[in-house]
């Protein structure tokens, strides 16, 4: 079995709000000072999510595909460390600030040149941008289905039954592999790399596929091919007009803030 | 002129509130020059009267369950039918299970973009802009499309819905189209309610990672309880097992805009802000003056939550 397994690295997430910042002429955030990138906080999940599979058929080969910068190896190595087999690093000029159209195009050609490929596993989206399309573009371009958002898998011959996660609940489906999933979160922690895998990791290999190598065509990568094109990048503006509640005590705080509450009918 | 097309929900025989915030949207885009404003759902005519008296001109009817959670290929095929119909170059959808689905499917289809989870729109010359959060709530982009359908979800409640209009109606056209499904739904089964939807509250009492303990959730339901609300939490509490995911507020979890929103041992960064700054009513708990929380308050105690909570929940039954 062949699982793709696609990760991201991105600005950390729980960056506090006072360290974020944007370059609103170029459009991009600013790399906090002394705050590195993470792997992105679903992916990990679905890194588990094919360890599982591979581990419960006991045999297959995953491999792990980012775009991005260089430092988008330290989520393939992060991916290898946890026991996938192989990385794939998608870097060119012509990937940086492209939308989420043009990743899944650059993806699945990257997916097709690995070739015979049965389950790609993505994280339900990524904690950047949040739009959770990537997934279903990826799937498209393939020409397979895909089911998002899964808690749970269990694959079954060709079958593969997925729980995924609703608003309001929980569903059910079976789709026949080829196919695309996406993790959520409620898929449950995934194994922390231990040190022997974190230094049989550095010993597997990470090939760098360009635009070229992935025979995309000029109009198909590239900032200015964005099909959603990104007019502006700003920190929205909140103003502050707090009343912190005063009190000689702890209790007295608690019933002036009762009363408060109480004087404005919101209790 | 080309118009808009929004895809409405229903569920048990009505449908969802979300899709009239839909309807208003795109009557807000009408206003601005846009053109006529179309709905589809999925199910029998009785419910387009409804849908024209929340703005429609336009009713267009899919095949019952076509549009469901988990349906997004079948959906698919009768959105885009619609669309065409319709003659839509605008695409409204809700950020929900099947939307979050089913705008990608048709964009990829369609051969052009789709933006996720927008609060804004607005038309320049004649095209769509539309603002989103990103980086966790930490920033806003606005967007435009390349191609010729501009295709949006939208959080819900960014929008109101109108008011109805019973003089309101319009022309009813069924869609028989519907695209090759490929995921066979097994089940479909709701979350197990416990007391009041998160989102119907119209008082949360939210925990975060601050708390220190899972335990003190406990004290949470205390309050929220005593409030007749519902406990939510943050999503670092949630991923440490702390407090149920479906109770999770954020911008990966539920948007609720209560009347009241109590955040104890919040910060405010990241993830939590875009699901509860819709809240009317902000009082945070929390022991950093300066963090985003009680910042965008507005009242606020800056002291521990351990003291607080307890004195708040007496002071609270004292009241009466």
């Amino acid at each position: 079995m062949n699982i793709v397994v696609c990760v991201k690295q991105i600005p950390d997430p729980e960056t506090p709000a006072s360290q974020f910042a944007v370059d609103e002429a170029a459009k991009r955030v600013i790399p906090a000072q002394g705050i590195a990138p993470v792997v992105n906080p679903y992916d990990p999940q679905a890194t588990e999510a094919a360890l599982r599979l591979k581990d419960a058929a006991g045999e297959g080969k995953i491999t792990v595909i980012s775009l991005g910068e260089d430092s988008a190896r330290d989520a393939i190595k992060h991916a290898l460390a946890m026991g996938a087999d192989e990385g794939v690093l998608l870097s060119d000029p012509d990937f940086e600030n492209i939308d989420n159209f043009q990743t899944a195009t650059a993806l699945s050609r990257a997916i097709e040149k690995i070739g015979d490929v049965d389950l790609v596993l993505m994280g339900r989206a990524s904690a950047d941008w949040d739009m959770g399309v990537a997934p279903l573009g990826v799937a498209e371009q393939l020409g397979i289905p895909c089911v998002t958002i899964a808690k749970s898998m269990e694959l079954d011959g060709d079958t593969l039954t997925v729980e995924r996660v609703l608003d309001d609940g929980f569903q059910t489906v079976e789709v026949d592999l080829p196919a695309v999933v996406s993790i959520s979160n409620e898929f449950g922690e995934p194994r922390y790399p231990q040190l022997r895998q974190i230094m049989l990791a550095a010993k597997k290999t990470v090939q760098v596929w360009s635009a070229d190598d992935l025979e995309l065509e000029d109009d198909e990568a590239g900032e200015d091919n964005r099909w959603l094109g990104l007019e502006a990048l700003y920190i929205p503006q909140v103003e502050s007009n707090v009343e912190i509640i005063e009190g000689d005590s702890p209790e007295e705080q608690a019933q002036n803030l009762a009363r408060k509450l109480r004087e404005a009918k919101l209790i | 002129m080309p118009g808009t097309l929004i895809i409405a929900e229903a569920a048990d025989g009505a449908v969802a509130p979300h899709s009239f915030e839909l309807l208003a949207a795109g009557r807000a885009l009408a206003d601005q020059g846009g053109g006529a404003v179309s709905a589809l759902v999925a199910g029998d005519e009785s419910l387009a009267q409804s849908l024209f008296e929340h703005g429609a001109d336009a009713v267009y009817l899919a095949p019952a369950g076509s549009l469901d959670p988990g349906y997004a290929e079948t959906g698919a095929g009768a959105a885009l039918a619609a669309c065409e119909a319709a003659d839509a170059d605008i695409v409204l959808i809700g950020q929900t299970s099947i939307g979050r689905d089913l705008g990608p499917l048709m964009a990829f289809r369609l051969n052009t973009a789709v933006a996720m989870e927008c609060v804004a729109l607005t038309l320049d010359g004649g095209r769509l802009r539309a603002t989103r959060s990103c980086y966790g709530g930490n920033a806003n982009a606005e967007v435009t499309w390349r191609g010729d359908v501009q295709i949006a979800t939208l959080k819900p409640k960014a929008w109101d819905a109108l008011a109805p209009d019973a003089g309101r109606s319009g022309s009813v056209t069924s869609i028989d189209a519907t695209g090759e499904q490929r995921v066979r739904v097994v089940s479909t089964e709701a979350a197990e309610a416990t007391g009041i939807r998160l989102e119907d509250a119209e008082v949360v009492v939210s925990g975060g990672r601050g708390l220190g303990d899972p335990s003190a959730f406990e004290l949470m339901e205390e309050l929220s309880g005593l409030l007749g609300g519902a406990t939510g939490a943050s999503r670092a509490a949630c991923d440490l097992g702390w407090y149920p995911p479906a109770q999770q507020v954020g911008l990966t979890g539920k948007t609720v805009t209560p009347n009241l929103y109590i955040a104890v041992a919040i910060s405010g960064a990241s993830q939590h802000m875009a699901g509860m700054s819709g809240s009317k009513n902000i009082v945070a708990v929390n022991r950093d003056p300066d963090c985003n929380m009680v910042q965008v308050s507005r009242f606020a105690v800056v002291e521990d939550y351990k003291k607080v909570v307890p004195a708040l929940i007496e002071a609270i039954k004292a009241l009466d």
